[in-house]
């Protein structure tokens, strides 16, 4: 995490970086340099990092160039109140992954959408791909949970209104934040065999299987939506400031124009993204 | 589940309806059937008697003369203000009485300081001999006031180490409930997990033990409680999966002496053969794991943020326990024991000696940590030793405090979430039609999340026999599904927004006899009333709103005696004090915030009705009667 100090020097640092491409760059340019200010979790791959490896750095990176910018980071550990303290409290201006319908900010056109998967070891020998396979009854399932007040992760309210409920362990999504990546605790748990199967975020996923000492394997889980409406799909957006509606416009362009980038971008890290129907391919 | 009709004991939500019909009929006829007794009592502007005293008693007889303080006479006041709550019984009662009923119109501001810091400004100052001690908010600075000098001026300023990251971590805005004194040493608690002790006269840091860590999602805003040179301490962070506990910290050297959880088996929660619970349903073996599906209290929540009182004569602590999470309740089937609830333990060992559930399997976030009120009670010609609690879930209820029997539970606010408590079996009992579950809609749920009370503290007058109470007046519905997103990973709930209740106003200011179990006086505030209360031997009562007011009634009638606006919201504890020349003064800190206000204090956006789950429905014009800034006030007669 970053303290008041280190962040003001890496401000101070990266403003000076700035401004002195900004002077090499377009010598007698009396314009600032602009930057892209980015609302980012340190310690989250592979959303985002402080290394900057995760696949929003590098959009960040994407979005900025397109726009001759260069990308600052305010970090803050995605947990309740993240908006609050920097979307929301002015200290940076795009958040680079929301869900396209979350209330709290402007959101762009989506830019990918995924699905929840069902993860397991490939020696397992199980094949499951529905919420309502019996063999959930049988298995030791982990979900990720966060929150109380009802709300929570959708594979939990799904095994929940069917009744699967004592052999499901619960991993919290925030875990331990002295470890790298805490929301991967999961995908270890099920390569250690803790649990048999889980039922993991596809972006999550899909970067942290192929990085344990077994193969697992991925597959969607059905139904997409359980009704009366419970959907395991959601389409991905950038989101700004609620009326920052220039900045939005901006991006909502630049996404557009780099779509063939951002996809070979979200295929190396191993997002996986069902087919949209009728969208002419994935 | 009994059969409410035939059972005298049984205080139903249909003898409170009763009684409301009663008033309607009596004063406003205007108002719906749902109207809350309190709110018409206000309206009404009925005193205790008349109307009241027509209905008929309950099978129950009390005298307000016979209420009285427990383990001490409540004559003894040694102008101090040594922890939050006045004394170990949390009676928030000062014997001091120069300013009175008849000249508290006179009262004026008499100096100010400003604390430096924009959060929610939740704690009590203390006062001990001539200092005056405060902790703000985050970062959780600790002042001494020097009372000997005009205008109080700074005496010294501690700054504890602090991690950043606890921001993160905060639930509700980054409140600090305060500090308490003893031997020398001024201890408190830091948003970032630490417990920390200070050299009361110097300023120097004493010892600083880390008690909770941030990186698990835990935090602490509770004011500590010590008690015989033990320092008890409990952490935050329901949300996050952690797991809740009472944890007491040696005063002298800062070393851990025993922990409490407050879920999972007997040998964490402390439970041995002197435990002793009065209801059969809280009698068993490791009843914190069976009462969970397999493995669910690992990270059950049942977190300790909220009051602690302490029984010298019987040696025992009493503490609430959180609500459950993290996960959805139909997920947890069972009582999730110890959530929700009280444990009663000893100070010594923090060996569990009774146990009580509030709510059991919580729908609806009543945590119950809220203050127990330690008095001596006449109920049916006997002297009891009772804990009075207003509860989050709407009840008022008076315990026998030797064993935990629940003598009575009356609502004093709009329940929907529940028909009552039955006393015979101890249970709260169901209401079906309100239960909340994923991807239904339930609409009128009282009280919502936030409770009739949250952990807004009241006061007790050995002098009328009263309790004071800051309260809500909140509903909430849960309709459709919400898409939210954490860590990058999306996740649903239900769309909360918070409402007021019955008559409109979203708070009031309640005279509650505990005795009789019902309201004598109520005065209705359009905001939650989210500041603690003070009452004095003056027979005047005081406390804050959001919008900045600060309030001083008579205690008897509920009259308002006198007001001054402070400079922002007010959700601190009121205090009263003598000072070094001899005089009464009464301090509070202005400085709106909390989760009721953390629409000012976090700037959250209006137009968002689920923001701070849900709160910020019922508080959008908040902005526009408050803004932020923490300045303590104290006030004097000319």
């Amino acid at each position: 995490m970053s303290s008041p100090s280190r962040r003001s020097c890496a401000v101070l640092a990266l403003t000076a970086l700035a401004l002195l491409l900004g002077a090499y760059a377009r010598p007698g340019a009396a314009r600032p340099a602009r930057e892209l200010r980015v609302c980012a979790d340190p310690n989250n791959l592979p959303f985002s990092n402080q290394k900057l490896e995760g696949f929003e750095n590098r959009l960040a990176e994407i979005v900025a160039r397109d726009l001759g910018a260069s990308v600052r980071y305010t970090w803050w550990a995605q947990r309740r109140g993240f908006f609050r303290n920097t979307l929301k409290a002015g200290t940076c201006d795009v958040v680079l992954g929301v869900p396209a319908s979350l209330e709290m900010v402007a959101p762009t056109r989506p830019y990918y959408r995924s699905t929840y998967v069902f993860v397991y070891r490939k020696d397992r020998g199980i094949d499951v791909r529905s919420f309502d396979d019996p063999i959930l009854k049988k298995l030791r399932i982990g979900v990720q949970v966060a929150g109380d007040d009802g709300a929570n992760m959708p594979p939990v309210h799904a095994l929940a209104a069917r009744g699967i409920i004592d052999n499901v362990t619960g991993y919290t999504l925030y875990g331990d934040y002295t470890q790298p990546n805490p929301p991967a605790r999961i995908l270890d748990a099920v390569a250690a065999g803790e649990v048999d199967v889980a039922v993991v975020w596809g972006p999550l996923a899909g970067y942290f299987a192929p990085r344990q000492p077994v193969p697992l394997v991925l597959v969607s889980v059905e139904p997409q939506i359980d009704l009366p409406f419970l959907p395991f799909v959601y389409d991905i957006a950038v989101g700004v400031r609620r009326g920052d509606e220039r900045l939005r416009g901006e991006i909502d362009t630049v996404l557009e124009r780099r779509r063939p980038e951002i996809e070979k971008l979200l295929d190396r890290y191993g997002v996986p993204r069902p087919a949209v129907p009728g969208a002419g391919g994935a | 589940m009994l059969d409410t009709a035939s059972n005298p004991r049984l205080k139903t939500s249909e003898r409170f309806y009763r009684g409301t019909m009663k008033k309607r009929a009596a004063c406003l006829s205007l108002l719906s059937f749902l109207s809350l007794l309190p709110l018409l009592t206000a309206a009404c502007r009925t005193k205790a008697s008349a109307a009241d005293g027509k209905e008929p008693a309950p099978a129950r007889s009390a005298s307000l003369a016979g209420a009285r303080v427990a383990g001490q006479p409540p004559a003894a006041d040694d102008g101090q203000w040594v922890m939050p709550a006045k004394d170990y019984a949390s009676t928030r009662y000062s014997a001091l009485a120069q300013i009175t009923t008849a000249n508290v119109a006179q009262l004026k501001p008499v100096w100010t300081f400003s604390t430096g810091n924009v959060r929610g400004h939740e704690a009590a100052p203390l006062v001990v001999g001539s200092t005056m001690y405060v902790v703000t908010p985050f970062p959780n600075v600790l002042y001494a006031l020097d009372l000997t000098q005009p205008g109080a001026p700074l005496k010294w300023q501690y700054q504890p180490p602090m991690l950043p990251a606890a921001q993160g971590v905060a639930c509700c805005d980054l409140v600090n409930r305060g500090a308490a004194y003893d031997g020398g040493k001024v201890f408190y608690n830091t948003l970032d997990g630490q417990t920390i002790a200070v050299d009361a006269e110097s300023g120097k840091e004493a010892w600083r033990t880390k008690v909770a860590d941030i990186n698990k999602g835990e935090s602490i805003t509770m004011a500590p409680l010590v008690v015989k040179g033990k320092v008890l301490v409990g952490n935050s962070g329901g949300e996050f999966g952690v797991r809740g506990w009472l944890t007491a910290l040696d005063a002298g050297s800062g070393q851990i002496a025993w922990r409490a959880y407050n879920t999972g088996p007997d040998k964490d929660v402390l439970i041995g053969p002197d435990f002793k619970p009065f209801y059969p349903q809280d009698r068993g073996k490791d009843l914190g794991v069976s009462t969970w599906p397999p493995g669910a209290w690992k990270i059950g929540g049942g977190t300790m943020w909220g009051w602690i009182s302490y029984d010298p004569d019987l040696n025992l602590i009493y503490h609430g326990t959180a609500n459950p999470g993290p996960w959805n309740p139909d997920m947890r089937p069972g009582d999730n024991k110890w959530t929700s609830g009280i444990f009663a333990r000893d100070p010594d060992t923090g060996a569990a000696r009774w146990f009580y559930q509030w709510t059991p399997h919580d729908l609806h976030d009543y945590d119950g940590i809220n203050e127990n009120v330690l008095i001596d009670l006449d109920l049916h010609g006997q002297r009891r030793k009772v804990l009075v609690r207003p509860e989050r879930n709407g009840y008022v209820y008076v315990l026998d405090r030797a064993t935990g029997e629940v003598l009575s539970a009356d609502p004093y606010v709009h329940v929907t979430s529940s028909l009552g408590v039955d006393l015979k079996s101890g249970k709260l009992l169901e209401a079906p039609d309100k239960k909340t579950g994923f991807g239904h809609i339930v609409r009128d749920v009282c009280p919502a999340a936030p409770g009739a009370k949250d952990w807004q503290p009241s006061a007790f007058s050995p002098k009328t026999g009263l309790l004071y109470m800051p309260h809500n007046n909140l509903c909430m519905d849960e309709e459709g599904v919400e898409a939210n997103y954490i860590a990058g990973t999306p996740f649903v709930g239900a769309n909360v927004k918070m409402y007021a209740g019955p008559g409109g106003n979203r708070g009031a200011f309640t005279a509650w006899d505990p005795a009789a179990g019902r309201a004598v006086w109520s005065v209705p505030e359009p905001f939650p009333a989210w500041s603690g209360a003070l009452v004095t031997a003056g027979d005047v009562v005081f406390y804050g709103t959001m919008e900045g007011w600060f309030k001083a009634l008579d205690a008897r009638t509920g009259k308002e005696l006198w007001k001054f606006k402070t400079g922002s919201g007010i959700i601190g504890q009121p205090i009263s004090y003598r000072g070094p020349d001899g005089k009464q003064y009464v301090a509070i800190l202005s400085g709106v915030g909390g989760w009721s206000g953390a629409i000012v204090a976090g700037a959250l956006d209006p137009h968002d009705s689920t923001a701070a789950l849900g709160f910020v429905n019922a508080m959008t014009d908040l902005p526009q009667h408050s803004t932020k800034g923490g300045m303590l006030y104290v006030f004097a007669l000319p």
